[in-house]
């Protein structure tokens, strides 16, 4: 299957234009009348509804921050009586309170057509075996892609998270045909598989559809090498709907937003100016049919940029670039902006496979230092310290010239960095500041 | 030749009691063995009785292994044994990567293990001034 829905996916720019601006009038009418926060924002800055009437009056309006959730917690900042929702879900905060999302039942109906529009562009269809083992709960990831593969009418496998030997079996058994998980999971089944002598061949894997946490293109080869299957990239987040924001197509060149439902922007996250077409900075939501908890140019803290031009799929929407790193991962170190993203580049350039790596951040007096911690793997090692000195060297260089740091770099054992099941953990930040 | 397997060691504690006890608990024989250690890591160099088994189950073990292919001589142990075999490989431009001698011995030679540079010329010169190469089956037996 192509497309799930060719007259929205591949609408033409005037009509889109013109969908988008009739869209975001009435959202901006609906937040300042029901949504207190937003109304004091838009009075603060001495705007009205009725300023709102062009795409480009967009920039016109104030940011929303995951903070302004947290502030309005629970209910706040939804702008509909409570009595309309029926779905909440939450993201766990690491810092501070939970986010909450509420969904009304036209909410749940366009995020079953958006997951579908992701999922047929994995090649989805009616006869599919999907294995969903994003976690169901309040995460938005199982049950998000849950609605959209039984609005297909793909089979569901509702397995969730973890438990990976019984992934695995259920893979082989059921005849699993899409793998829905996150990337760093799907590589954890393909280390699994083999110590389990599960083949690629026994399996009937077609396609996956990854995302929850950036990833690299090496990344993606390695999957699609180990589990024989194409391997899509798919964006979401709980606070505009969960997943189903945006995803590749066959073609891999870039994630298609679904427009018509969400408008993206891309800042310089300092300025708070908007970005010329093409330029790398933060992306900015803003959602347009949702009821439960609109949001008004929402900081998604992601940083990637945008493609205009037509893919050739024939979907006509805006895509956007894999995601390459957070402006909150984002450590700094000695003055300089790192990403955990920038160093796992630099490794899989040097070998054939993804070595598992972690970044350990330290003051040590007055100074920063970076360690980078690299398992060995059987292509880097060799029986003589010379060569092993030199690989280490060239990381070490490689990272120095790619970051405009120095960091120590230390080979370590296989398998003796941590692996977890859901996102890895790539940075230690040990600075007491 | 000899094949000789290596293992990455972190330089942490009980790192190698873990090789020698995978080993043992497998039936396997220790003949040679030396290590190359800098501040971070350290190279563990084996020679055993049965190499490929060897490399199973220290894989299994989570462990990175090589194998490489070494020489294996013997040379009259008394002084100047080992000069009279070094004298040869260096008269001939062959370079040593590193050397290091058997546990065990037998008769009145001592045996040495030796990584070098051009391995196929270096059997054949020491064949060529009487110093005895062993064979893979010669090691084992020791």
């Amino acid at each position: 299957m192509e497309y799930w829905n060719p007259a929205c996916e591949c609408m033409d720019r005037d009509e889109m234009t013109r969908i988008q601006t009739e869209r975001l009038i009435e959202t901006v009418k609906r937040v300042y009348f029901n949504v207190p926060s937003y109304r004091n924002k838009m009075q603060q800055k001495g705007i009205e509804p009725g300023d709102i009437k062009t795409l480009d009056d967009l920039k016109k309006l104030p940011f929303t921050y995951k903070q302004d959730l947290r502030d309005n917690y629970p209910y706040g900042m939804f702008a509909v009586p409570l009595s309309e929702i029926v779905r909440i879900h939450a993201s766990s905060g690491t810092t501070g309170k939970q986010t909450v999302v509420g969904y009304t039942r036209k909410d749940l109906d366009t995020w079953a057509e958006v997951t579908a529009r992701t999922l047929a562009c994995a090649g989805t269809d009616k006869s599919s075996f999907i294995q969903i083992a994003y976690g169901y709960g309040l995460f938005t990831g199982g049950l998000g892609i849950h609605y959209g593969a039984e609005r297909i009418g793909a089979s569901v496998i509702p397995i969730s998270g973890g438990n990976t030997k019984r992934q695995l079996q259920i893979m082989k058994d059921f005849g699993t045909t899409i793998l829905a998980c996150t990337p760093s999971y799907a590589l954890y089944m393909a280390e699994e598989m083999e110590e389990a002598g599960i083949k690629k061949e026994d399996l009937h894997l077609k396609a996956g559809i990854f995302g929850a946490e950036p990833w690299s293109e090496q990344m993606r080869d390695e999957i699609e090498r180990r589990l024989g299957i194409l391997a899509i990239d798919i964006y979401g987040l709980s606070e505009v709907i969960g997943p189903g924001v945006a995803s590749e197509c066959k073609y891999k060149c870039g994630l298609h937003i679904h427009e018509d439902h969400f408008i993206p922007e891309i800042i310089n996250p300092e300025t708070e100016e908007v970005l010329p077409p093409g330029s790398l900075g933060e992306l900015v939501f803003t959602t347009i049919t949702k009821e439960g908890l609109p949001l008004i140019r929402y900081r998604t803290r992601d940083i990637t940029s945008l493609i205009y031009d037509i893919c050739k799929c024939g979907r006509t929407s805006v895509r956007m670039n894999k995601v390459s790193g957070r402006t909150d991962d984002m450590i700094i170190i000695r003055g300089v902006n790192v990403f955990p993203s920038q160093i796992e580049s630099v490794l899989l350039d040097l070998g054939e496979t993804a070595p598992h790596y972690q970044l350990i951040v330290d003051r040590v007096g007055k100074l920063d230092m970076l360690e980078v911690r690299v398992e060995m793997t059987q292509y880097m090692f060799s029986d003589q310290v010379r060569n092993i000195e030199n690989t280490e060297k060239k990381i070490r260089n490689a990272i120095e010239s790619t970051l405009g740091i120095s960091a120590k770099v230390k080979l370590v054992e296989p398998k003796s960095i941590e692996r977890s099941e859901g996102k890895a953990k790539r940075v230690v930040d040990n600075r007491k500041i | 030749m000899v094949k000789q397997i290596s293992v990455f060691l972190e330089n942490k504690s009980g790192r190698l009691a873990n090789v020698t006890r995978t080993l043992g608990m497998n039936n396997i024989d220790i003949s040679a063995l030396s290590i190359a250690d800098t501040t971070d890591f350290g190279i563990l160099r084996l020679i055993v009785n049965d190499p490929d088994k060897a490399v199973d189950v220290l894989e299994q073990e989570g462990f990175t292994v090589a194998g490489t292919d070494v020489l294996a001589i013997a040379v009259e142990d008394k002084p100047g044994g080992l000069s009279e075999a070094l004298t040869v490989l260096e008269n001939n431009s062959i370079g040593i990567e590193y050397i290091y001698a058997f546990v065990g011995k037998c008769s009145n030679e001592a045996l040495v293990i030796l990584r070098v540079d051009e391995p196929h010329k270096a059997i054949e010169i020491l064949g060529k001034n009487n110093i005895k190469v062993l064979e893979q089956e010669d090691v084992y037996k020791l």
